[in-house]
């Protein structure tokens, strides 16, 4: 790590807020990005520069990072400096620092981008929530995420404790290496990317609540944080009593709530503010738009969609969907087959988004009833709540169009 | 009764194979077939089936898939007459040798004579094949560059995307279509899954309305067809 911040830093950090500010006035977005890359054209160690004297927790894993980073955030309670939902690579990182000189810092990070950032923050906390397959038109398989998560934890300082997943094998893999681990067992369902072993790749033996392999990779023995009907961390119940849906949710906010036990805050405090959180920006809110009132999910690959068709009630109420497929959301969604679109039997679902037909194609050979929605305007408003699921840019468009009910 | 056997989609099924089996099982049984679809997993015995199903999957995934296939009845299976459909690494897999894991040569289960070695670029993006009159449409994302013997006819001429080597894609014979059109490549050609599905029951089919034929006509006209 470099010594403190000379004046080319200052100058660096001059200009990503200065970036930042004018990005803003001239609504060309949220600011994040933009200053980020100035500040790191002009000096490139500045994530580096800005993290020291912070206590760092970083926050990477498929899905679930954004309401893990923000259930950390609430849940340290007071100010706490954190980046902005999507700006999870090092632009977004250091623009957020150079907004706010708050030494407690939690931030979401690509999962690509992990071993840089690690590197540079020395971060006191990393949090590794599961890998599944996401994106692979453009980020790396699975399998080579958790090879370089590995390898980057094997070679870092040591100083950070790695809060990870032992339910999911290819999070183990990349944790076991690191100097300090404390394993969570928490809820994971999708493990269609670990049936084969990461170390060996003969089949995995999944039982009750465990896995193991013949060449003796196995979910690790002495968890510190279990969740069951109950949490418990460290010894300690935890009244887990979420205002969001989901057992996804109740996994994030276990792992959560353990890294802020890492960190020393009260857990009897840190458990109030996460239970309170209700929405982690537009997931899971109730929006208007048109007349139209729905429930906004994010679901942008197959174990999040499986995670989100879990909340869709067993009734016979009308679905909304929205599939795009633009470079935010991967370009290929081939993925559709890989959802298990099946549960939504006897539902109606619209299917909406830039690749409507692609989606449409899936629910039909699902034997679900679908309407192909060229226009949005013409669907028939109902009294009831709609529940609304889309990938990312689908999701963002819905957001930016909808209104708060 | 029509048998249809997804081999180990949990190896090979990267990136949406499985959907391939349910699109070939849906039409069939939409034209009154009865149809059993099996999902092959790693401790299952290869089932009898007319029609196999191969997918896409990582370098550790496709080793142990040709390992299991190759102490399995598959290519005896396949010699007496069983129709393969592969995608992507069951492309590679059905093959004398593929790379994995750098350049590391793997024998594959040699029923065609076709090589795959490590090309020097990935391929992801769209691709379009042109197959006699008809255009394959789907979406590839390999690092392989594969050859043809002097006897294996090519499934199309690549149109847009690369396939084996930029020019030609996949390959032919009398009973195994190969592409490197990954995922569900039957769900967006429905002519292909018909081409298949007639050659499996050896009868001439009608026609079938699905979402799918919307979606292709989508696709080709994105493609600028």
């Amino acid at each position: 790590m470099s010594n403190g911040p000379g004046i080319r830093d200052y100058l660096a950090i001059f200009g990503v807020r200065l970036v930042n500010r004018l990005s803003r006035m001239t609504r060309r977005g949220s600011g994040t990005v933009a200053g980020g890359r100035v500040g790191l054209r002009l000096a490139p160690d500045l994530l580096a520069t800005m993290s020291q004297g912070r206590t760092t927790v970083l926050v990477s894993g498929t899905n679930g990072k954004t309401t893990t980073t923000s259930m950390i955030t609430v849940g340290w309670g007071g100010p706490v400096t954190f980046n902005a939902t999507g700006a999870n690579m090092p632009a977004g990182h250091v623009a957020a620092l150079a907004e706010s000189s708050e030494r407690r810092t939690v931030l979401e990070v690509d999962e690509a981008w992990l071993p840089t950032v690690l590197a540079a923050t020395g971060p006191r906390v990393v949090v590794l929530l599961n890998l599944s397959r996401d994106q692979l038109d453009r980020a790396s398989e699975v399998r080579q995420m958790a090879e370089r998560w590995r390898g980057a934890l094997a070679q870092s300082s040591g100083t950070e404790v790695v809060v990870a997943n032992a339910n999911d094998p290819l999070v183990v893999y990349a944790a076991e290496e690191a100097a300090q681990v404390v394993w969570c067992d928490v809820p994971t369902t999708w493990l269609a990317d670990a049936v084969s072993c990461p170390k060996c790749t003969t089949a995995l033996s999944h039982d009750a609540n465990s896995w193991h392999c013949r060449c003796g990779f196995a979910k690790p023995h002495v968890v510190t944080s279990t969740l069951g009907g109950e949490l418990v961390v460290g010894g300690h119940l935890v009244e887990l009593d979420l205002a969001m849906p989901g057992e996804f949710n109740r996994a994030n906010a276990a792992m959560a709530l353990t890294a802020l036990d890492v960190v020393g805050v009260d857990l009897a405090e840190a458990v109030q503010r996460v239970n309170a959180v209700s929405s982690v920006a537009g997931r899971f809110s109730l929006r208007q738009w048109s007349g139209h009132r729905f429930r906004l999910l994010l679901a942008k690959n197959p174990a999040g969609f499986a995670a989100m068709l879990g909340t869709v009630p067993r009734d016979e109420s009308d679905v909304w969907v929205a599939i795009n497929a633009r470079v935010a959301d991967g370009r290929d969604p081939s993925w559709l087959f890989d959802v298990p679109f099946e549960e939504l039997a006897g539902h109606r679902v619209f299917a909406m988004g830039d690749r409507r037909l692609d989606l449409a194609t899936r629910l039909d050979y699902a034997g679900v009833d679908y309407v192909i929605v060229d226009d949005e305007s013409t669907v028939p408003v109902s009294s009831d709540v709609t529940l609304l699921l889309a990938n990312y840019t689908a999701f963002s468009d819905w957001l930016a169009r909808s209104s708060p009910c | 009764m029509l048998k249809v056997a997804v081999l180990f989609p949990e190896l090979l099924g990267t990136y949406g194979d499985g959907g391939n089996g349910l699109v070939v099982a849906e039409r069939a049984r939409r034209r009154g077939y009865e149809v059993e679809l099996d999902h092959v997993g790693l401790g299952d015995e290869l089932p009898e089936a007319s029609l196999y199903l191969l997918g896409g999957g990582e370098d550790g995934p496709q080793r142990l898939a040709v390992d299991l296939l190759r102490a399995s009845s598959f290519t005896s299976r396949v010699s007496d007459g069983a129709h393969v459909v592969a995608v992507c690494a069951g492309l590679q897999i059905l093959g004398r040798s593929f790379c994995i894991e750098g350049n590391d040569e793997y024998a594959g289960l040699g029923l065609v004579d076709v090589v795959t070695r490590r090309g020097t670029v990935r391929s992801v993006g769209e691709l379009a094949v042109r197959v006699e009159e008809r255009l394959l449409v789907g979406f590839e994302n390999h690092g392989g560059r594969t050859s043809l013997g002097p006897d294996v006819a090519p499934f199309g001429q690549v149109a847009k995307g690369r396939g084996n080597d930029g020019a030609l894609d996949g390959y032919r014979t009398r009973t195994i279509w190969a592409t490197y059109a990954h995922g569900p490549v039957l769900a967006m050609n429905p002519w292909f899954a018909d081409e298949v599905l007639s050659s499996v029951l050896e009868v001439e089919l009608e026609p079938l309305a699905t979402a799918a034929d919307l979606l292709y006509e989508s696709r080709c006209a994105a493609l600028g067809y």
